[in-house]
């Protein structure tokens, strides 16, 4: 370090930028997003210790293997995957520039979404009939909160989708939409990682313990 | 009916909760609300709202967020710091069978929102507040990532800060300790409104803490200037970095943590209750999970602050900047291994228990070099006592008696007899007053002419340094003699009449303390009114190392003009040395962001939520609810979110700055 | 900086001045004097470092004062041999710290067995430890002696030089069982068990608190803790055996209710298990215990037969503090046996069998049916995990 103020004497280096480089506008909002989603990772992490500690205390009540239903969860899970594809597919048509392919894709995401949010909500349906609520045991109670964060974090992916569809539709593929769409892209990938996370944990581990 | 209607309208809000038989309360009350009136009159009678909702509350500028947040923290410190002297107080009459003047309600709640107000609402906003004024300037930069962000998260801490304050008033706060364990803090133990208001209080700022963490993260990756290399940043901005590392790290299990109590409580799930198969213990893993890198996210700025005020004040570079830069790292790192040291006492079994004592040990390595690395940049320099020098040399003598009793409960069989003592009480005192809060008074005293263009008074800060000093070790030396009396915390009545000298003395203490803060508003006042300003034409009063100082005593909106180019650490020292030019032509037109009131409006309806979830109003929480996401996507629908400041008002400014340079030569 | 100095030494010279009142500092028992060793040891082996570096604190800043024209090098930032010492003289210290802590924390478990009375006195391989079953109540502590079949609350008495095994619970909230003088404290946890083995060597009366704050009465939480002669013990054990007061479940239930400034109580008998009961949460008879509890969660729960299982909580005859949204406050009810619990299974009308049902997310009225509807996916999950061991069906 020292060395630097040495060295540097007999020249005569440039203090100042007298022409300024160019930002590249929201050049911050990625990493700042991912760093977002990093935290949000977090929450979920917690959740996934949570349901790790208590996931065994049924309080002598129904265990996975009682109330899961795979082949149900299955069909979510498949729809959630798609839904990254479909992603996809949007994010290459944005890149060509083509405004109503982004679209049409970023539908059929949408409806992907809203499919798998169905089935879960109709999971949570089924379990609370039959008595088998958050409150019966800590088991549970982790069980509706992990899935039922995860339910909400893809509500949310849902609405912003929307808001992102008429965004589009209002101003096109403008940089700040671009932007917008990257975002609720990692969004949604995190989402799938998560819930690859809450399939094996919750469900797979679920039905074999 | 009718009472069905004003349940349904005002949820479990009536008029029993308002304090009215607490007259300690009611007094407050009045006062509290004869000020803010003549406060508000006040602003109105001047036609101030105007300049305050364009200029600050709306502004997007990270200086004067920063300043807000410094605001804030100060306000919010008077409040902390009168419950503490009620607490004082108490505890040195109530003795041989007399109760004191606080019944239990009442006292129970102050010990929990004194330690909830000084961590989130003195603390934090005060680090944040120096983080969002002068990372940016270190760097080089014109604003951080996201000026809109920044805005909403301090409106957010903002809002937090109301939920507490209004619990003075309307109902009441928690009466569990400052973190709130289960079972105690489950409904069946705590129905009433006060762990709600903890709750949400945390929940609000919390969000803001987060995002305001991320958003330094991506300002110091993305926005340094060119040449400053990671580890050619100045060590604040290192120590910055790591504590939002920390922040964005340990803030999202503070909200799910919060979040599971809030469903335990609402909902009745059993997270943390003791029955249907629920663990209490999760909650106190997870709590300090984030609770330990908590007192790091604290005490690393402040160690930031040390490095610039040992360097610039020494006259002499860092010593050791490579090796504080590691310690910093280090800290960050290991300040997730070491939680389960809060609760040796819950019979972890000795090998866990030694684990993480000896872990806690090890951060004692990295901080012992801090201490060893100011030391030696102040050997071979040139000292120059000024009131921050004061306040590191305060710190550096009272920090490392704080970081030894605390390497000490680190012994888990010494925790055993000292853990709830008063001896840890006078512990965390003593690093996060002398560690924490001297760092922010230093640091109050060595960036204030940046902010405002002329020196805080010497005499009254020299006052206000050692009743500080003086009151500390008087209100907090006796506690750790308590400590090893076997007197533990939270007591609010004693049989023991020998020990009521020490809380005298503890007390006294207190109220020098009480004196130190006085002398520093009175500082303050002095300097803001006075007519002899110590006035800092050059924008370097300290003849300081770090960009911050390149620039004018207040910075202009942008900041610089040009954006400054790095070739060493000590990156303006460098510049003065070798004689660098300012431009004064050739001025371009600045890219900015625009102010916004959305911040303001989003944490708005964040407060009405969180009331409407403390007093169970579900209409308005769910209206609320609604409302907020509703104006966060129309929000999103504003694209003109900047503008340019032309050619001609730069050069105006910066033309003035060349004038005011040139005589000041 | 010289007014610094007698500053600094407030704390170091305070203790002295507290003389034999601290406690900590001259404890009654030999796990509390080991203690006190210990934190004596940490703290001179602490002092090695600290003291030069506040010297060298005070000196640096007097010697390179400006103005004192001391040697002033401004660009000196680095030396290897400095650093290398400021990193492992701390690190010296904290080996051997972390040492002494990993020996201490060890020798010093709460959970180990006593060793010894006191220095070179070894436990006589005759002498049976007292055992003392505590139980933390809003606000009073309950001692329960099981060898002598009495109870009291908020006196402990333990002959002087005899090994006392504490086991500890709590009732409702969190609290910590500290007697300063004997030995450190430990947690005290509704529906769980903690250990705490300690000895007191000098008679006398001493100061027992509750050290972790419980709530309203939390300050007249404490109790009188007596090392006492043997015969003295006995004399005392004689005494609480006068009382007309028994400690069954119904009478425990009435003095576990929140009282505060709880004057002494004796009881000169106990209902057997009532410990094991309190640990486990299940005072009230129809209350499922945890271990039991534990033990059918182990086995995979109940099922839905385990869904109903549950009764109205009633306390001091009205419902508890209910969350908004919470349903009414119930407890799991007590069962004799798994088989019965299947056996309850039975008398339950049974659901619509499940038949076209794999896609309804909708569990299944009894546990074969679960495995039959599962079982495809579980086969082929088997097959491609190579589950060699049971079948997971088979364990259904």
């Amino acid at each position: 370090m020292s060395s630097h103020a040495k060295a540097a004497e007999g020249e005569a280096p440039q203090f100042y930028e007298l022409v300024p480089h160019h930002h590249a506008p929201h050049g911050s909002t990625q990493i700042g997003f991912w760093i977002y989603l990093m935290s949000d990772c977090l929450i979920f992490a917690s959740l996934f210790a949570i349901y790790g500690v208590l996931g065994g205390n049924f309080a002598a009540g129904p265990s996975p293997a009682h109330l899961f239903n795979l082949q149900l969860v299955a069909v979510s899970t498949g729809a959630l995957l798609l839904s990254s594809i479909t992603y996809g597919f949007a994010m290459l048509d944005m890149d060509e520039g083509k405004k109503t392919g982004t679209l049409v894709w970023l539908v059929i995401t949408g409806l992907l979404g809203a499919v798998f949010l169905g089935l879960t909500l109709y999971e949570f349906y089924h379990m609370i009939h039959e008595g088998a609520v958050p409150q019966r045991s800590a088991f549970l109670s982790a069980f509706f909160v992990l899935v039922g964060t995860h339910a909400l974090h893809v509500t949310f992916g849902i609405l912003w989708l929307v808001t992102l569809l008429v965004q589009i539709g209002m101003k096109g593929l403008i940089p700040a939409n671009r932007i917008r769409v990257q975002c609720l892209s990692m969004f949604w990938h995190f989402l799938d990682v998560i819930w690859i996370g809450v399939f094996t944990v919750v469900y797979l581990m679920g039905m074999l313990r | 009916m009718t009472n069905e209607f004003w349940s349904f309208i005002f949820g479990r809000l009536t008029w029993d909760v308002l304090p009215l038989h607490e007259p300690i309360v009611v007094i407050t009350f009045i006062v509290v609300a004869i000020g803010g009136l003549a406060v508000l009159g006040a602003l109105t009678y001047f036609k101030l709202w105007g300049y305050l909702w364009k200029e600050w509350f709306t502004s997007v500028d990270h200086k004067k967020i920063g300043i807000m947040y410094m605001v804030l923290g100060l306000i919010m410190l008077l409040r902390g710091f009168a419950d503490a002297l009620m607490m004082r107080l108490q505890q040195a009459i109530a003795f041989g069978g007399s109760e004191g003047y606080l019944n239990a309600h009442h006292y129970d709640q102050l010990f929990s929102v004194h330690g909830v107000i000084m961590i989130f609402f003195v603390a934090m906003p005060l680090i944040t507040g120096f983080m969002n004024y002068v990372v940016p300037l270190q760097i080089g930069a014109r604003d951080v990532s996201f000026p809109f962000l920044n805005n909403f998260s301090f409106w957010m801490t903002a809002g937090g800060a109301v939920l507490v304050m209004m619990s003075l008033f309307i109902g009441e706060f928690a009466q569990t300790g400052w973190l709130a364990f289960p079972p105690l803090s489950g409904i069946e133990h705590s129905p009433a409104s006060g762990v709600d208001y903890y709750i949400w209080a945390l929940q609000v700022a919390g969000v803001g803490t987060t995002l305001s963490g991320v958003n330094l993260i991506a300002t110091i990756i993305k926005m340094r200037a060119p040449g400053m290399s990671l580890m050619k940043m100045p060590v604040f901005t290192w120590t910055s970095l790591c504590t939002n590392v920390l922040i964005v790290a340990s803030f999202p299990i503070l909200t799910a943590v919060l979040t599971l109590l809030a469903l335990d409580r609402y909902v009745g799930t059993n997270f943390f209750t003791a029955d249907f198969g629920g663990s209490p213990m999760m909650y106190i893993n997870l709590i300090w999970i984030w609770g330990h890198p908590e007192v790091y996210i604290l005490i690393l700025p402040c160690f930031g602050i040390f490095s610039e005020v040992a360097s610039t004040f020494s006259s002499k570079r860092l010593f050791g900047y490579t090796s504080m830069v590691y310690a910093t790292v280090v800290i960050t790192v290991l300040s997730y291994l070491v939680w389960l040291h809060h609760f040796f006492t819950m019979g972890s079994g000795a090998s866990v228990n030694s684990f993480f004592g000896i872990t806690t040990m090890i951060i004692s390595i990295p901080t012992g070099a801090k201490i060893f690395n100011w030391l030696f940049t102040m050997y071979k320099g040139q000292i120059r006592f000024e009131l921050p020098m004061m306040w590191l040399i305060a710190f550096m003598l009272t920090f490392t008696i704080g970081g030894m009793t605390g390497v000490l409960l680190a012994v888990p069989p010494a925790d055993f007899v000292l853990h709830n003592s008063l001896f840890l009480v006078a512990h965390f005192h003593n690093v996060i007053i002398g560690g924490v809060l001297f760092g922010i008074f230093a640091g109050i005293n060595y960036w204030w002419p940046k902010a405002f263009g002329y020196k805080l008074n010497t005499y009254w800060g020299k006052i206000s340094f050692w009743l500080w000093n003086v009151g500390f070790w008087l209100a907090f030396g006796p506690l750790y003699v308590l400590g090893l009396m076997g007197v533990t915390r939270r007591l609010r009545t004693f049989d023991d009449p020998s020990l009521q000298i020490w809380f005298i003395i503890a007390g006294i203490g207190a109220l020098v303390i009480a004196g130190g803060i006085g002398a520093m508003l009175i500082q303050f006042a002095v300097s803001i009114l006075g007519k002899n300003k110590e006035w800092d034409t050059t924008g370097d009063p300290w003849n300081g190392r770090t960009l911050e100082w390149a620039t004018s005593s207040p910075p202009p909106q942008y900041n610089f003009a040009f954006t400054p180019v790095i070739h060493d650490n000590d990156a303006w020292a460098d510049m003065k040395h070798r004689h660098a030019q300012r431009p004064t032509e050739g001025f371009m037109e600045i890219h900015m962001p625009r102010n916004t009131g959305a911040g303001i409006v989003l944490a708005g309806v964040s407060v009405v939520l969180g009331f409407a979830l403390i007093w169970y109003m579900w209409w308005l929480a769910i209206l609320s609810f609604v409302v907020l996401i509703g104006a966060a996507i129309i929000h999103t629908f504003n694209y003109d979110r900047d503008y340019y400041i032309p050619v001609e008002a730069v050069a105006e400014v910066e033309n003035a700055r060349t004038r005011l340079l040139s005589g000041a030569r | 900086m010289s007014r610094f100095a007698k500053l600094l030494f407030v704390p170091l010279v305070a203790p002295l001045l507290a003389g034999c009142n601290a406690v900590v500092l001259a404890p009654a028992g030999d796990i509390a004097v080991q203690q006190r060793d210990l934190i004596i040891i940490a703290t001179v082996l602490m002092l090695l470092i600290i003291i030069p570096v506040m010297a060298l604190v005070v000196l640096f800043a007097r010697k390179y004062r400006k103005g004192n024209n001391a040697k002033y090098e401004p660009n000196w930032d680095h030396s290897t041999q400095l650093e290398l010492v400021i990193w492992s003289a701390p690190l010296a210290i904290i080996i051997c710290l972390g040492a002494v802590t990993w020996v201490s924390t060890h020798l010093l478990d709460p959970y180990r067995q006593l060793g010894r009375i006191g220095p070179d006195r070894p436990v006589a391989a005759e002498v049976e430890p007292l055992e003392v079953e505590v139980v933390a109540l809003d606000w009073k502590w309950m001692f329960i002696y099981p060898q002598y079949d009495i109870a009291t609350v908020n006196e402990l008495v333990a002959p002087v030089d005899r090994p006392i095994e504490f086991k500890l619970t709590a009732s409702t909230v969190m609290n910590s069982f500290y007697i300063p003088a004997l030995a450190g404290q430990i947690y005290a946890m509704p529906g769980m068990q903690t250990r705490l083995h300690a000895v007191v060597n000098e008679p006398g009366t001493y100061k027992g608190i509750a050290a972790h704050y419980s709530g309203h009465g939390f300050s007249g939480m404490h109790f009188a803790f007596k090392g006492v002669s043997d015969s003295e013990f006995d004399t005392w054990l004689a005494d609480v055996r006068t009382s007309p007061d028994m400690l069954n479940r119904q009478r425990y239930l009435e003095v576990e209710k929140p009282s505060e400034h709880v004057p002494v109580m004796h009881f000169a008998g106990v209902e057997s298990g009532l410990y094991t009961a309190i640990v486990n949460m299940c005072v009230e008879r129809d209350k499922m215990c945890v271990s039991e509890m534990m033990s059918i969660d182990e086995q995979g729960g109940l099922g839905h037969a385990g869904v109903n299982n549950l009764a109205p909580e009633l306390y001091g005859g009205g419902e508890k503090n209910r969350s908004p949204f919470g349903p009414q406050k119930t407890y799991v009810a007590a069962i004799c046996s798994t088989d019965e619990a299947i056996a309850m299974t039975a008398k339950l009308p049974a659901l619509k069998a499940p038949n076209a049902a794999p896609l309804v997310g909708k569990g299944l009225t009894r546990p074969e049916m679960v495995a039959q509807s599962n079982a495809p996916a579980l086969d082929w999950l088997a097959g491609k995990l190579a589950f060699n061991q049971n079948s997971p069906a088979d364990a259904l």
